[in-house]
């Protein structure tokens, strides 16, 4: 089980209190689709992603981004828990919508550059590198039911 | 990966940009010891405190590094031959390690000019990053 701080967890709820996720969410999956365009594979039925422009302001990015982010909030909420609060989700990707593990640590590096760029020089080193251990965690948890 | 030219103007925008503080990007990205402590196994001669001023010169040097590309685009391969050299017979880092400096130095860039770092400029810089790398492990074997 993955140890957390209290320095740790104050770090994830400071940064997590402050973030829009309808924004940040849309953001998040919208440089994914356009720095690794290969992502797009999983959203063929997404209409237009023909250009940066038109992925930025599509609507279903721009939803599945923010449900994609509020489950994320749900791994917040259950930190202690992770691998059980998203073993469903597991069994989803891996089953149903076949997407390859790699995807989520992609996801997760964007997410925070896109929180670098919020919080700007309130995004500490420190601040990252709990960050990036959050999102590898979640990586790890939502690859856990592959088989 | 191919840089395209949109790709090149891009890159060379951000550098024309930042060129003032790259140094301090450079250092600042060198923090990533903290985020991923595996890296600091590559300086044991270091001292890795906050504020070392051993991390600062070597951001400095990274720094310049990724000017040097930057500034030499159509030919990164030619431009950084020599730490290409240095990488594969000396230093020997692992490859995978690129990338994480790559994401560092992404984040830096973010956190100081959002503005700056629009998607389709993020894409660019992040293909040019991984360039970057893949000359430097390119004499590896």
């Amino acid at each position: 089980m993955v140890h957390w701080s209290a320095e740790e967890k104050q770090l994830i709820a400071s940064v997590w209190g402050k973030v829009s996720v309808e924004e940040c969410g849309a953001e998040a999956l919208a440089r994914l689709l356009i720095v690794y365009p290969w992502t797009q594979r999983f959203f063929d039925n997404f209409g237009n992603l023909s250009s940066p422009t038109a992925i930025i302001g599509n609507p279903k990015v721009r939803a599945h981004g923010k449900k994609v982010l509020t489950s994320f909030g749900e791994a917040i909420k259950n930190l202690d828990n992770l691998k059980v609060t998203y073993s469903k989700l597991s069994e989803l990707h891996c089953d149903k919508l076949h997407v390859d593990p790699e995807n989520f640590r992609l996801l997760g590096d964007i997410l925070i550059i896109v929180l670098a760029a919020h919080f700007t020089k309130d995004f500490t080193p420190a601040c990252q590198a709990t960050w990036q251990k959050l999102v590898g965690v979640v990586a790890h948890a939502l690859a856990h039911k592959y088989h | 990966m191919v840089l395209s030219p949109n790709d090149k103007t891009n890159v060379k925008g951000v550098f024309g940009k930042i060129c003032g503080q790259a140094e301090e990007y450079g250092g600042e990205a060198l923090e990533m010891f903290a985020t991923y402590p595996q890296t600091k196994t590559y300086f044991p001669h270091f001292d890795l405190g906050k504020g070392s001023a051993q991390v600062k010169g070597h951001g400095k040097k990274v720094a310049a590094a990724l000017v040097e590309a930057a500034n030499n685009i159509d030919d990164i391969a030619g431009a950084l031959s020599k730490l290409s050299d240095l990488h594969a017979q000396k230093l020997r880092v692992d490859p995978v390690n690129f990338k994480l400096l790559g994401q560092c130095f992404l984040v830096v860039v973010a956190s100081h000019n959002p503005s700056l770092l629009t998607p389709e400029v993020h894409a660019s810089l992040d293909k040019f990053l991984c360039a970057v790398g893949t000359v430097l492990t390119a004499k590896y074997r």
